[in-house]
């Protein structure tokens, strides 16, 4: 007999992103390092070996001066869903360890860093290029890992590790429920580092699951199409790679969306309004 | 020996049989696996404890934000922004947050130290208090109190109150404090509007922003508060335009980008006032046309800013000038606010005086969403300073009128009237322009105290250095910076944790320095520790201040109505102007404030500098911005290494193509160029400053240089 167990609720956690409010300030990177023991080497600027679990880059429309535009796109790891648990997103269906799996109580793709060896098929098939591979073992300055949080165990040379979406900020709030008898947490209750730290109000985070929630509203997933947004200013990464991620961005501006896929010459115009 | 198949057979089985008996086998894969993941030892495990959160105030720049900090068993492992403050409401920046990496930075000065031949000894406290004591008593007893000097980062507050106090009674007015554009504006209030007023802008509630280059997103006033303030903009449809030479981050965020050539917003200021008046759209409540100097600034703007002349100085587009002024002076709540980039250096007064008069003109002054004119609000009440005849004498010599006047006078002989100096929160021989002369200005000065934390470029060349706590570690009150925010707030930083150095509270130091000094300076400072001084002089606010930890002293304009003086615009101010000779530096370097880089007297943390792009910092090199027009005149592809020159110096760089630059531009990060014994900041690209030379305005004496000609070439 098939017995379901019982975890209380299950959630989809995603993430909003408004681009046209995100002023490149670089708050959620370091809010992110600083929350999840993020180490730091003396040359960071090779960029493929700088470990940042949220990355922002910077866009621009490609226009010559004065017509020039910028925009900046802030990366996280996408925590894509893939389309169910035989096509899980990119990395799970690679790793031989098992070391990364989605979580189907929460939607949140882990990364367990005791079970990685190392192999990296899971970069390789990243196509957001949001994991990062410790070639080296970390290194604080003398008395600056007194800084260190206990919640994020550091990671040792030769494993890969990426954003969690801060699981354990997840744990504590459910901890935290758990012991006020509660079956569900609150949407203020679990924000992630980046969240709460944006000064521009730009990041948006909460259950896809729960229509009451704001970034619910905000970009309208569609249950039927893979949690692909309705809100048509909304457009996730590489849409058509059906890796289906749970990070949205949000913009006014129709370049902005347009670079969020790579597309032939006239196919813009056929998919601009329904993101293929 | 002849190898037949036989043997050959054997040996070759014989080995097959040793390597599998052989033990190496097993152990290389054991230490393989032990080399790609050592579990143990190798990595610091957090201690886990008891979680507490505290509330303080940032001071690492002036934006004086609240900090919530969580600790973890007693040590602090996060920075936040504090919730209920009403500066930053919740928000904070990258700066911040990395305050961590100060505060347990091994590279920290972890006692005092003696400079003996060219390098520091360590010293104790006592020993250097009274080394400081004894030099001091002898500059006294010279008859030459007036010849010590101090130069602070901000001229507010109790610990820079103390230092003036001490020089006062000691017997020198040679006080200073870091120009930025919070000096400019108040010399522009002052002029215009009277007497010891400051400005602030009430940008929250404007509903149209005219900004002429103000990095309203990248560090400007008080940064989260306007990072905070913009996304409220946007929400309620408030426009803002920006106008400066290059796509800046609050550029690309503005509802209208204005590309300017550099050195004529005080033309464009001008031009609109012009249209402003001629098409009689000012505010006629609060001008009258019968006010002489008004109708002097109608004549002036009249005469020599015509649309088409502005046109074709700020290279703007004329109708685009006219839709400029239409939509400032038809805004119900517009608002005009000037300062370049973070405003940390003194602006142009011609261009203050030319920005601040839009806003007389629209009548937004002491109004809600307009200009705030009030008087300085000084919180602290210290008892009245007793000087005895020496002091009095010394105090009533001569001050110079800024610190750029000191630097550029005492670089000149090494027979110098400064015979002392005290560097506070301040890093003159990083920040300032032309740093090589500031440099060898304090070299001509025969005794430098540094009050610093860290070992940088100033207290590389004190004689003396007191190390000071970080912000996590004191009590300390900290003003919000005037022009930036309309809500004048005391924050008050306190001590969360320990103190992790042999380090002090600048405060108690000069107290020591003073008690040393025995007598009448002694006399002055009756307090016995700095903690005590701070509660006897807020003892109006202190209860709410260390209650709640922060006060809010104003948040209401005053009712008064400034009468408004328009003499200071005609006075012939001229605009400041790049120098060196246009033939052999062709192009202009301008400086570029990055929010992800700090550009004043501390370094970035290396959380900070690992965020900045490739396309900033490479390796240990500094990529300039220039427009693909420039770099192709000049032979020059993206990556290329050139060589840029300016009148005052030349430094090796990398080339980044960017569009969004205007043509004829060099545009270069402020902030980098460090000298700190931290290898993850330091040795990281230029110090833009050693490349500026700095233009002293006669009026204020401060050096409002915004740029320098420069040329560059492959190397």
């Amino acid at each position: 007999m098939k017995q379901e167990q019982k975890h209380g609720k299950t959630y989809k956690f995603g993430m909003a992103i408004d681009l046209d409010k995100c002023t490149g300030c670089g708050s959620c990177m370091v809010a992110c390092m600083s929350e999840n023991n993020v180490p730091f080497k003396v040359d960071e600027s090779n960029k493929k070996d700088s470990i940042s679990w949220m990355k922002v880059f910077k866009l621009t429309n490609g226009k010559s001066f004065p017509d020039t535009e910028i925009c900046y796109l802030p990366r996280p790891c996408m925590h894509c869903s893939g389309k169910d648990s035989h096509n899980p997103s990119p990395c799970v269906s690679v790793c031989p360890a098992t070391a990364t799996d989605t979580d189907p109580t929460t939607g949140i793709v882990s990364q367990i860093y005791t079970r990685c060896f190392g192999c990296r098929y899971c970069m390789a098939a990243c196509p957001y290029h949001a994991r990062y591979f410790n070639w080296w073992d970390p290194k604080w300055p003398e008395g600056m890992e007194k800084y260190l949080s206990p919640d994020v165990s550091p990671r040792m040379r030769g494993v890969v590790e990426k954003c969690s979406f801060c699981f354990h900020r997840y744990q504590e709030a459910k901890d935290k429920a758990y012991v006020e008898d509660r079956d569900e947490i609150n949407e203020e209750e679990y924000q992630t580092s980046c969240t709460q730290a944006c000064p521009a109000g730009a990041i948006t985070f909460g259950d896809l699951n729960n229509p009451s929630h704001a970034i619910h509203q905000l970009v309208k997933p569609d249950p039927h199409h893979y949690g692909k947004p309705r809100n048509p200013k909304a457009f996730r990464l590489l849409e058509r790679l059906e890796t289906n991620p749970k990070v949205y961005y949000i913009s006014e501006k129709e370049w902005v969306r347009k670079s969020g896929d790579n597309y032939l010459e006239g196919e813009w115009e056929k998919v601009k309004n329904h993101h293929g | 020996m002849k190898v037949d198949r036989r043997s050959f057979l054997g040996l070759g089985l014989g080995a097959v049989a040793g390597a599998a008996v052989s033990p190496a086998g097993m152990k290389l894969t054991d230490d393989s696996s032990i080399m790609t993941q050592n579990w143990f030892g190798l990595l610091p495990v957090p201690i886990d404890g008891e979680i507490t959160f505290d509330n303080s105030v940032c001071s690492l720049c002036k934006g004086s934000c609240g900090i919530t900090v969580k600790k973890v068993a007693g040590r602090a492992i996060k920075i936040e922004g504090q919730d209920d403050h009403p500066i930053n409401k919740g928000g904070i920046c990258l700066h911040g947050i990395a305050g961590l990496q100060y505060l347990y930075d091994p590279s920290r000065i972890k006692s005092p130290l003696q400079k003996i031949g060219d390098r520091f000894e360590k010293i104790s406290w006592d020993d250097a208090v009274s080394h400081i004591a004894e030099k001091l008593t002898a500059i006294k007893d010279q008859q030459k109190p007036e010849s010590i000097a101090c130069i602070s980062g901000n001229d507010e507050g109790s610990v820079s109150e103390l230092f003036k106090r001490f020089l006062k009674v000691f017997g020198s007015n040679n006080f200073y404090s870091m120009a930025s554009m919070d000096t400019t504006w108040e010399t522009t209030a002052s002029k215009m509007h009277g007497k010891s007023n400051t400005l602030s802008f009430d940008i929250e509630n404007s509903s149209f922003i005219l900004s002429f280059g103000s990095g309203f997103i990248e560090g400007w006033g008080s940064p989260v508060h306007c990072f905070k303030t913009n996304a409220a903009r946007k929400k309620k449809n408030v426009n803002l335009y920006q106008i400066e030479p290059r796509l800046s981050n609050t550029a690309a965020g503005a509802d209208k980008w204005i590309p300017i050539k550099p050195g004529t917003e005080a033309d464009l200021a001008l031009g609109l006032c012009n249209i402003i008046i001629n098409e009689e759209i000012y505010d006629i409540t609060s001008i009258s046309k019968s006010n002489s100097s008004f109708q002097a600034f109608s004549k002036m703007v009249a005469k020599d800013y015509t649309p088409e002349k502005v046109a074709e100085t700020t290279g703007i587009d004329l109708a685009l000038i006219k839709q400029i002024a239409h939509k400032f002076a038809w805004a119900d709540k517009p608002i005009a606010i000037a300062g370049k980039g973070r405003g940390d250096t003194a602006g142009d007064t011609k261009e203050f005086a030319a920005v601040h008069a839009l806003n007389c003109l629209a009548g937004n002054i002491n109004k809600k969403g307009g200009t705030w004119v009030s008087r300085k609000n000084n919180y602290l009440k210290f008892p009245l300073a007793k000087m005895d005849s020496i002091a009095k004498n010394g105090f009533s010599k001569p001050r110079y009128t800024s610190f750029e006047t000191l630097i550029d006078k005492v670089a000149q002989s090494s027979d110098s009237d400064i015979q002392a100096l005290f560097v506070l929160n301040s890093n003159p021989c990083y920040t300032m322009r032309d740093s090589d002369k500031v440099i060898k200005a304090f070299e001509n000065i025969p005794f430098k105290v540094s009050f610093s934390s860290f070992m940088d470029e100033t207290a590389k060349k004190a004689d003396i250095i007191l190390p000071t706590h970080m912000f996590l570690e004191r009590y300390e009150d900290i003003p919000s910076p005037s022009a930036g925010i309309t809500k004048k707030t005391v924050g008050l930083s306190r001590p969360l944790v320990k103190p992790i150095f042999d380090t002090n509270n600048a405060g108690d130091a000069i107290l020591m320095i003073a008690k040393a000094l025995k007598g009448n300076v002694a006399e002055n400072f009756p307090w016995s520790n700095y903690k005590k001084c701070l509660e006897s002089v807020t003892k109006d606010i202190w209860s709410s201040l260390s209650d709640k930890g922060f006060v809010v002293l104003t948040d209401k304009p005053s009712y008064l109505k400034p009468s408004t003086d328009f003499f200071h615009v005609t006075n012939n101010l001229k605009s400041v102007e790049a120098q060196g000779d246009k033939k052999s530096f062709p192009l202009t370097l301008i400086s570029i404030d990055n929010v992800r880089i700090a550009g004043g007297e501390i370094a970035s943390s290396p959380f900070a500098i690992k965020t900045v792009s490739d396309k900033v910092i490479k390796g240990t090199d500094i990529l300039v911005e220039l427009n693909p027009e420039t770099a192709a005149k000049a032979r020059l592809a993206h990556g290329d290494k050139a060589k840029i020159t300016t009148p005052v110096g030349s430094a090796l760089v990398k080339v980044n193509v960017f569009e969004g630059i205007m043509p004829g531009l060099i545009g270069m990060a402020q902030g980098l160029g460090r000298t700190l014994d931290n290898k993850y900041v330091a040795d990281k690209g230029v110090n833009i400053n050693k490349l500026i030379a700095p233009v002293i305005e006669p009026g204020s004496g401060q050096d409002a240089a915004w740029g320098i000609a420069a040329s560059i070439s492959k190397v």
